[in-house]
């Protein structure tokens, strides 16, 4: 049982701030592409859906030319700084913050794209400044799309395997998240550790989605009673 | 206008479709003989098969290549394969546990050794296994050795050295020993335990540090499965391996005689 500790962890860990990463990336790039026309707009859009369609492994594999040591980014950073993403935690929330974008940033698109705008002129016209108009208007009348991206995001994130077996690899304490340590007991015949692991996944999945239920429920009661 | 061409498209891909389906079945017609291999044996397999298939027509050779403990437990839960060829005895002592190697069938057929590599444009050098314990060496990259045979190997001769410990917080566990050796090939690794074929493959790529035999024999079991319903077929592709035309594979792909 403690043994199931340490992955549990890691991967609330890991999820955590993925879904962090992915939620002010992805509101910033909805915001910004839904308040601003330019030339391949639908085109960025497509850029960033993409993680939400492209195999995990193919991911993985941008990573690993991208970021390894010996990648495009990835030398430079090493040969600067001396650190490197590869076998390290920090590598899974770079992999999961990836396939968990897309999941926040077409919520948030299709949320800001909801908001009406006369709302937002009509504060403009009483002298509120672009960001002031974003964080008094548009975010508190999008917030539940956000919200509903948001925790789908923390969802995919706890599962995140191919991509995160191929940049941070599957190493006990370090790296092993849930899903990694399920593979690695079943690969090596260990049904008993394999079954307490699903047991506690399943677990953890079942709470996240109620909870997310029960936000959702009371914020829209909340807006009803308005 | 446009609805008459999404319907045409629409025709297309429904043909599209059938036509693959009907192409599967007439393959499935061939008699298909399903070997599960050591990871290790992927490049020399691959070109047995293709030699078998040519000296046999109607007979496709399907491969199932992964580290022996995963094919082991694949096997165990009652995946439908003809032949198991794991990387180690272990692994074939414990299928034999299980009951699930038709008796008489197990044979070793080929051998190999366990090597130290480094990346061959690694700025370090070390020149024996000692020197894994240099600071300039950040990580070895190793089979796991639950799973990996090879992975398994290397940890007895690590033990035996008396480096486990100390060489610990720098092993990066791989699924399989062509991992490390990926791993290896695009530097993100200091050094790795491979099989001398392995390090062949990559020559070039990889730079040999030391051959280590101080540990067991490396000797490669195959066995046809009790399940299997094509012993017949099994039989002649183990006998073929063990043929004269099957050594010279082996032997050109760098493995020796068990």
């Amino acid at each position: 049982m403690e043994k199931a500790l340490v992955p549990l962890v890691l991967t609330l860990k890991v999820a955590g701030l993925a879904t962090l990463v992915s939620f002010v990336a992805g509101v910033t790039l909805a915001a910004l592409m839904t308040r601003f026309r330019f030339w391949g707009r639908e085109f960025l859009d497509a850029v960033l859906t993409l993680p939400l369609v492209l195999p995990p492994t193919v991911l993985g594999y941008y990573l690993i030319v991208l970021m390894g040591r010996n990648g495009w980014i990835g030398r430079w950073f090493y040969e600067t700084f001396g650190i490197t993403l590869m076998f390290t935690w920090q590598g899974a929330v770079v992999a999961a913050s990836l396939v968990s974008l897309p999941l926040v940033f077409k919520g948030a698109r299709t949320a800001f794209e909801g908001v009406d705008s006369n709302l937002e002129k009509a504060a403009r016209t009483l002298g509120q400044r672009e960001l002031a108009v974003f964080f008094k208007v548009s975010f508190p009348l999008a917030w539940r799309g956000i919200l509903a991206g948001a925790m789908l995001a923390f969802a995919r994130a706890m599962g995140e395997f191919g991509a995160t077996l191929m940049v941070a690899g599957n190493l006990p304490g370090k790296t092993q998240t849930l899903s990694l340590a399920v593979y690695a007991a079943v690969q090596a015949g260990d049904d008993r550790f394999a079954a307490v692991l699903v047991a506690i996944t399943s677990l953890v999945c079942i709470l996240v989605l109620l909870l997310s239920g029960k936000v959702l429920k009371s914020q829209y009661l909340r807006e009803v009673e308005r | 206008m446009r609805g008459k061409f999404r319907l045409k498209l629409l025709v297309c891909c429904c043909i599209l479709a059938l036509a693959g389906a009907f192409a599967q079945q007439t393959e499935a017609k061939q008699e298909e003989l399903i070997v599960s291999a050591a990871a290790s044996l992927t490049d020399v397999f691959q070109e047995m098969g293709s030699a078998f298939e040519m000296a046999h027509p109607g007979i496709r050779v399907v491969f199932n290549f992964a580290a022996s403990g995963a094919l082991l437990q694949q096997i165990h839960r009652g995946a439908p394969v003809d032949v198991f060829a794991p990387a180690d005895q272990k692994s074939m002592d414990r299928a034999l546990e299980k009951g699930l190697l038709r008796a008489g069938t197990r044979r070793n057929f080929a051998s190999n050794r366990l090597v130290l590599v480094t990346p061959g444009r690694a700025t370090s050098s070390i020149e024996d296994l000692q020197e894994l314990t240099k600071e300039e060496i950040a990580w070895v990259s190793i089979g796991n050795p639950e799973t990996v045979p090879a992975g398994w190997y290397a940890k007895q001769i690590v033990i035996l050295e008396g480096l486990w410990e100390t060489l610990q917080p720098k092993l990066i566990f791989a699924e399989s020993v062509r991992q490390v050796l990926d791993y290896l090939n695009r530097g993100e690794v200091d050094a790795g335990f491979v099989y001398e074929t392995d390090a062949a493959i990559s020559a070039g790529k990889v730079k040999l540090v030391a051959v280590l035999d101080q540990g067991e024999a490396i000797l490669y079991p195959f066995a046809a499965l009790a399940a299997s319903r094509k012993q017949d077929l099994a039989q002649r592709f183990m006998e073929f391996v063990t043929s004269e035309e099957g050594r010279t594979i082996l032997a050109t792909h760098g493995f020796g005689n068990p």
